[in-house]
């Protein structure tokens, strides 16, 4: 399998401006400062069927193209380095390796979108992707890359590494753009979208930091070998972060499409000590869980929704048999709980009164109605809010019980786990 | 001049409002510049950045509160961050956990009497690869975690 953004993914390795340089940087930059016009670059990426890869899938060219360029205001490009997604941690190896790619396609995204002013939201744990980062820039901006007169064409772009505070919403695109703003991370009802007003009111595109380093690629081998590798309208690679209960845990780039069982069995080496599988999250926390025989399903946007769960952030969580999906369940609600910004109600006292419900259950002393009450909490919740958030909480929540039911109504009938195995991490 | 924002820090803080459009945008900047000179932010400071960014101090309150990075009381000198989300529960985060708490006596949130050791859970941190893991002192991430290896981070810490 070509890699393609994780080949640059050599451990204790950063592919530093001259490095970079050495291996064709900054090659696709110049093509397109030097021959494209901007309308080229947004129908090529149009052509490449990329899709955002942060999490909503949201065609990259389409985006690209609903920008107004005739406000009179300045257009802006913010990108997303706030990885929060539990399960997702591939943006920090490309932060780590290669932010001269990232920074190229930056570059690419601004000239094709007439930006001059764009922001990069880095989350404020990564602290050596963040040193990694900045040290990148001041060498672009050294070599004129970035700042004035880029390419000797009269482009200037300016680049600022913007560090976010710990908040998962900040994530959200709309809570991102808040915080940029220097506010507390809460999302803002849309219409209007950030592509017409976004940050400081202006025009703004916001794309993934994958997403961007996937560009580069594209104008120097094509639109159509770019779509080729992928799926149906699912171009090109992407890099799935895959973890839990694998031999080999790890980022690993594959196409777009790719069976789940592949990802799992093949690349990530199958599960320690030939346990059998048991569950697996496909796509970042916030997906509905598979059980062990939905895993021959295709890796890309519109399988995995056709399938009632969906391909997120590609963070793929894995798993085995000794897992009490009871438990499982807790851990993921906890978080959303932990994380709901507290902006409406439903997602606020929602995610609380669940992960309250799941910790009485856990703790020995649920009750009959608990299962009803968890799937009516999550009836209410779904699509009644701002954000995606109470979404992404309510997917999960309704695929544990709907696919182990018997598992939560043991627990609640009997005070304790069925999951008789010693030692294991997560046991009753 | 303002106590808070000594000649060294406003010159600083001045460089990084210039990169922005308005005066609040880069708060969470201002703030981190002064958490790193005095260890953590107090009312003071934070009444001081308020009118240094021309907001009401309400508005700074605010985003203290609503983001987890932010010390408004002295920090320990060796902070545990531990993860609890579900890679790191997978393998055994909640156990060592408990382990963690048990060696230094004291509850997660809690820190040690003698001000040398604080230990807090956190959400995913994006280091599922290394699960179960920590971040060290606000900084490095150290994983997978074992109580050997939480052995180590212990005593670096007394001896430190």
């Amino acid at each position: 399998m070509e890699k393609l953004i994780s080949k640059y993914f050599i451990p204790g390795k950063t592919f530093w401006l001259e490095d970079y340089l050495a291996d064709g940087g900054y090659q696709a930059a110049r093509t397109v400062f030097e021959k494209y016009q901007p309308k080229d670059v947004v129908d090529l990426v149009k052509q490449s069927n990329l899709r955002g890869l942060g999490g909503a899938g949201f065609p990259c060219g389409m985006k690209w193209s609903f920008v107004p360029q005739n406000t009179g205001k300045p257009v802006y490009l913010v990108v997303n380095a706030d990885e929060g997604e539990p399960g997702t941690f591939k943006d920090k190896y490309i932060l780590v390796h290669a932010p001269h790619l990232l920074l190229e396609g930056i570059l690419i995204a601004a000239f094709a979108n007439n930006v001059h002013k764009a922001y990069i939201y880095i989350r404020g744990e990564y602290v050596f992707p963040y040193e990694t980062l900045k040290r990148a820039v001041e060498e672009a901006y050294a070599k004129g890359f970035l700042g004035k007169n880029i390419f000797g064409k009269g482009y200037h772009l300016e680049l600022v590494i913007h560090r976010g505070a710990g908040a998962y919403i900040c994530g959200e695109e709309t809570g991102l753009l808040e915080s940029l703003e220097g506010k507390k991370g809460f999302p803002r009802l849309k219409p209007p979208f950030p592509a017409v007003v976004g940050l400081f009111g202006c025009p703004t595109v916001i794309n993934n930091v994958e997403t961007l380093s996937y560009v580069p690629f594209i104008i120097q081998r094509g639109a159509e070998w770019f779509a080729k590798l992928g799926s149906d309208k699912n171009g090109g690679l992407r890099l799935f972060s895959v973890s839990g209960h694998v031999k080999k845990p790890g980022v690993y780039e594959l196409p777009l499409g790719i069976s789940l069982r592949e990802i799992i069995h093949t690349y990530a080496g199958g599960i320690p000590g030939d346990k059998k599988l048991k569950a697996v999250v496909p796509g970042g926390l916030s997906a509905a869980i598979l059980t062990a025989d939905e895993i021959d399903i295709g890796m890309d946007f519109d399988q995995l929704r056709n399938k009632g769960t969906m391909a997120g952030s590609g963070g793929v969580i894995v798993m085995d048999e000794t897992t009490c999906m009871l438990k499982a369940l807790l851990a993921t609600m906890r978080f959303f709980a932990h994380e709901s910004c507290g902006q409406c109600s439903p997602c606020r006292e929602g995610t609380g009164w669940v992960h309250r419900i799941l910790e009485r259950i856990a703790s020995g002393r649920g009750r009959a109605k608990d299962i009803e009450n968890l799937l009516d909490i999550c009836s209410f919740m779904g699509g009644t809010t701002i954000c995606a958030l109470a979404d992404g909480a309510a997917m999960p929540l309704r695929s544990y019980p709907m696919k182990f039911r018997e598992e939560f109504d043991y627990h609640i009938q009997h005070g304790q786990c069925d999951i008789r195995e010693v030692g294991v991490p997560i046991h009753a | 001049m303002n106590p808070v924002f000594t000649s060294e820090i406003k010159s600083k803080a001045d460089a990084i409002l210039a990169k922005y459009e308005t005066k609040r945008a880069p708060i969470l900047e201002v703030l981190r510049l002064l958490q790193e000179h005095y260890g953590h932010i107090t009312l003071e400071m934070e009444a001081a950045c308020a009118e240094y960014l021309e907001i009401p101090p309400i508005d700074v309150r605010e985003v203290m509160t609503f983001y987890s990075l932010f010390y408004s009381r002295p920090k320990a000198k060796t902070r545990f961050h531990v993860c609890r989300t579900l890679t790191c529960s997978l393998l055994g985060g909640e156990d060592l956990l408990k382990y963690m708490e048990q060696k230094l006596g004291v509850k997660t949130g809690e820190k040690t009497p003698d001000g040398n050791f604080f230990l807090e859970t956190v959400e995913c941190l994006g280091a599922c690869e290394i699960a179960p893991m920590l971040q060290l002192n606000d900084r490095e991430y150290v994983g997978p975690l074992t109580k050997e290896k939480i052995d180590e981070l212990l005593n670096k810490g007394r001896k430190g």
